[in-house]
């Protein structure tokens, strides 16, 4: 068994509660950090601690904190980014849904910390059984005096209010989540000014993963340090992870981050094996954002080495043969999926969800899924391929926020480790629509030059 | 104007309202949103619409902007029951294509179509975060997730007992 540091005590019976939260320890961090600690050194603890965001970009926390601008007589926010609409990504709900109170408590540490009395969680709206129960909590939390005015004596007022989103990936960019935030449509601002200096409501503002705060929790009970030793590298701490597709067991897992991919897929703590006593084929081990690799790919690197569930190993070999730690999304397909048809699902996502504002990712995306189309229904040319390469290329980097790179990315890799099967598609015309391509040769091993 | 929120509604607004500092009032605009379209039957006529702008003494263009860039509200009336299903990847290689189609043949409408009894409406959708629990669909508040064609059935019964009774 791992280190558990945010799901320990998730299946404590009536944990969702203050009483049962507080009998198991609850609140005693967020004492601890009004009563005993001073500003400076909450934000040094988390510093130390090596603790980097959670919702996909991986910017160290305590960095960011550390950026807010405080002028005179201006309120600073803290909004917590609960939006999470990366597909395959469900570990935030998972753990507002069940430890409500441990991202409350989080929240109260880090409001505390930036001198933020009015904190917002913008949450996805179709989470709305979710926003419910984080409303029950902060009024249990307001009730015994952990939210309010003049918090433990402190001094210190701080709200926490729920704000429902309405359906719109691209509002878990932090711009855009602040536009929407204000009542306006998602659409992301140019940067600079950063939130930071200028956010909601044109004031300094924090934008953290739901994640990422509530790991605040453990890091001010043990301390930077010790948070630190857990890990290797600069992958601190634990990460939850999501895993989805054909597996034996999808949920939601808080791993250690030194254990091997491998070890992830196959071990019964973990996702159980392949379902159906299927063969693995691909992953796309980070949210639907990250590059797709090929069996052979995921669990060693193109060097021959054992592959990590971490931010460095994950992304060991860079695009060319690697991917990223990104959300923790990970999703498995099996021997039966069809690389071109899974693709195209990502390719109308992202077409959907871009807000328009920049040509190259407005168009760009519906190209892609416009050609993607075609080849799914065989009547892909052999030009094609190359089409959907450079339309990616040109979307990736030209854009005002990163969603043209996260649509950009899932096409460029699919073609660049399965290129073969785009091809078989595209030869096969009238095969390709009662058949599969299969594993192939996706889960050999790779041939390392000496 | 005929469309008001009723005395329970007006103070679910004024609790929304009051969340934001003031003079930044027009932050309240999507849960208000939310609020009239479950408050004037699943969708926000033009009429809903002028009414949270005047209510937030906003214009009511800045209202349409956002009904119109947000794909929970709907802008056309929907059935009683909406089955919003996801179609995207990992819902998709959990076998979600199969669910759709059943979905279809069983209600006999396709994607954005409402039942003629007025019960079902059937919306596909982009992931909503469920993706372990494929396939899945939303129906209003809730999430009914590891779908089967059993399931489905069950599920199909349940609202029309439900629509019956009440
Ligand atoms: C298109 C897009 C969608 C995003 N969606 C989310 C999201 O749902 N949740 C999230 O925490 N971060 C999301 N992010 C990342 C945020 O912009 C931001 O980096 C993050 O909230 C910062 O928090 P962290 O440092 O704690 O990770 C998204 C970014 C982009 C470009
Ligand atoms: S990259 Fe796409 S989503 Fe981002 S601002 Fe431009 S058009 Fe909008
Ligand atoms: S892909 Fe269907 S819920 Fe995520």
């Amino acid at each position: 068994m791992g280190v558990k540091l945010l799901l320990e005590k998730a299946n404590v019976p009536g944990i969702r509660t203050y009483d049962v939260y507080r009998r198991e320890g609850g609140y005693a961090a967020a004492e601890k950090a009004l009563k005993e600690m001073s500003i400076e050194s909450i934000v040094e603890e988390v510093k130390k601690s090596g603790l980097r965001g959670r919702g996909g970009a991986g910017f160290p926390a305590g960095m960011k904190w550390s950026f807010i601008a405080k002028p005179e007589g201006v309120p600073r926010h803290l909004v917590c980014n609960a939006d999470e609409s990366e597909p395959g990504t469900f570990k935030d709900r998972y753990l507002m849904e069940f430890l409500p109170h441990l991202l409350i408590e989080g929240l109260l540490i880090s409001s505390y910390a930036l001198g933020s009395n009015d904190t917002y969680i913008y949450i996805r709206g179709e989470y709305a059984w979710v926003a419910d129960i984080l409303e029950e909590a902060i009024v249990e939390a307001t009730k015994n005096g952990w939210l309010g005015k003049n918090i433990l004596g402190t001094g210190f007022d701080c709200m926490i209010h729920v704000h429902r989103g309405a359906g719109a990936y691209i509002c878990g960019e932090e711009t855009a989540l602040i536009e929407s935030l204000e009542g306006k449509r998602g659409n992301p601002r140019i940067k600079p000014p950063f939130p930071a200096i200028q956010g909601l409501w044109m004031r300094p503002t924090v934008v953290n993963n739901v994640e990422t705060l509530a790991a605040v929790v453990p890091i001010i009970k043990m301390g930077g340090e010790e948070y630190a030793k857990i890990g290797v590298g600069r992958s601190t701490g634990t990460k939850l992870i999501s895993a989805c597709g054909n597996i034996n067991k999808p949920g939601v897992y808080e791993i250690d981050m030194t254990i091997s991919v491998e070890d992830f897929i196959y071990s019964d703590e973990y996702c159980g094996g392949i379902a159906n006593g299927k063969k693995l084929k691909a992953c796309i081990p980070g949210g639907s954002s990250v590059p797709i690799l090929p069996a052979n790919l995921l669990l060693k690197t193109a060097k021959g080495e054992t592959r990590y569930m971490n931010y460095e190993s994950l992304s060991e070999g860079g695009f060319a043969t690697g991917s990223m730690m990104g959300s923790g999304g990970f999703i498995i397909l099996d021997e039966d999926q069809c690389i071109v048809k899974n693709t195209l699902t990502l390719a109308r996502f992202y077409r959907h969800e871009s807000c328009g504002q920049c040509s190259p990712c407005r168009e760009g995306t519906g190209w892609m899924e416009k050609i993607l189309q075609k080849i799914e229904l065989g009547k892909g040319e052999s030009s094609d391929i190359d089409l959907l390469w450079d339309i990616q290329r040109k979307i990736e980097g030209n854009t005002i926020c990163p969603l043209g790179d996260a649509a950009a990315w899932p096409v460029a890799a699919a073609i660049r480790h399965f290129r073969d099967e785009f091809e078989w598609h595209i030869n096969n015309r009238e095969l390709s629509q009662t058949s599969n391509f299969g594993l192939q040769h996706y889960a050999d091993p790779i041939h390392v030059p000496a | 104007m005929s469309l008001q929120f009723n005395n329970e509604q007006m103070t679910e607004f004024k609790r929304l309202v009051a969340r934001y500092p003031e003079g930044k009032q027009k932050s309240a605009l999507l849960p208000v949103l939310h609020l009239a379209q479950d408050s004037f039957g699943g969708w926000l006529p033009t009429e809903a619409m002028d009414y949270v702008a005047s209510l937030l003494k906003i214009e009511p263009i800045e209202v349409y902007e956002v009904a119109t860039f947000y794909s929970m509200y709907n802008l056309k009336p929907v059935g009683k029951f909406v089955f919003e299903v996801c179609q995207t990847g990992p819902c998709m290689v959990s076998g979600s294509d199969n669910i759709i189609a059943y979905i279809q043949k069983q209600l006999d409408i396709k994607p954005g179509e409402t039942t003629k009894d007025g019960m079902f409406t059937l919306k596909l959708v982009e992931c909503l975060g469920a993706c372990g629990y494929a396939p899945m669909m939303q129906v209003g508040k809730i999430y009914r997730e590891h779908l089967t064609k059993d399931k489905v059935d069950a599920i199909i019964a349940e609202y029309r007992t439900q629509a019956a009774t009440k």
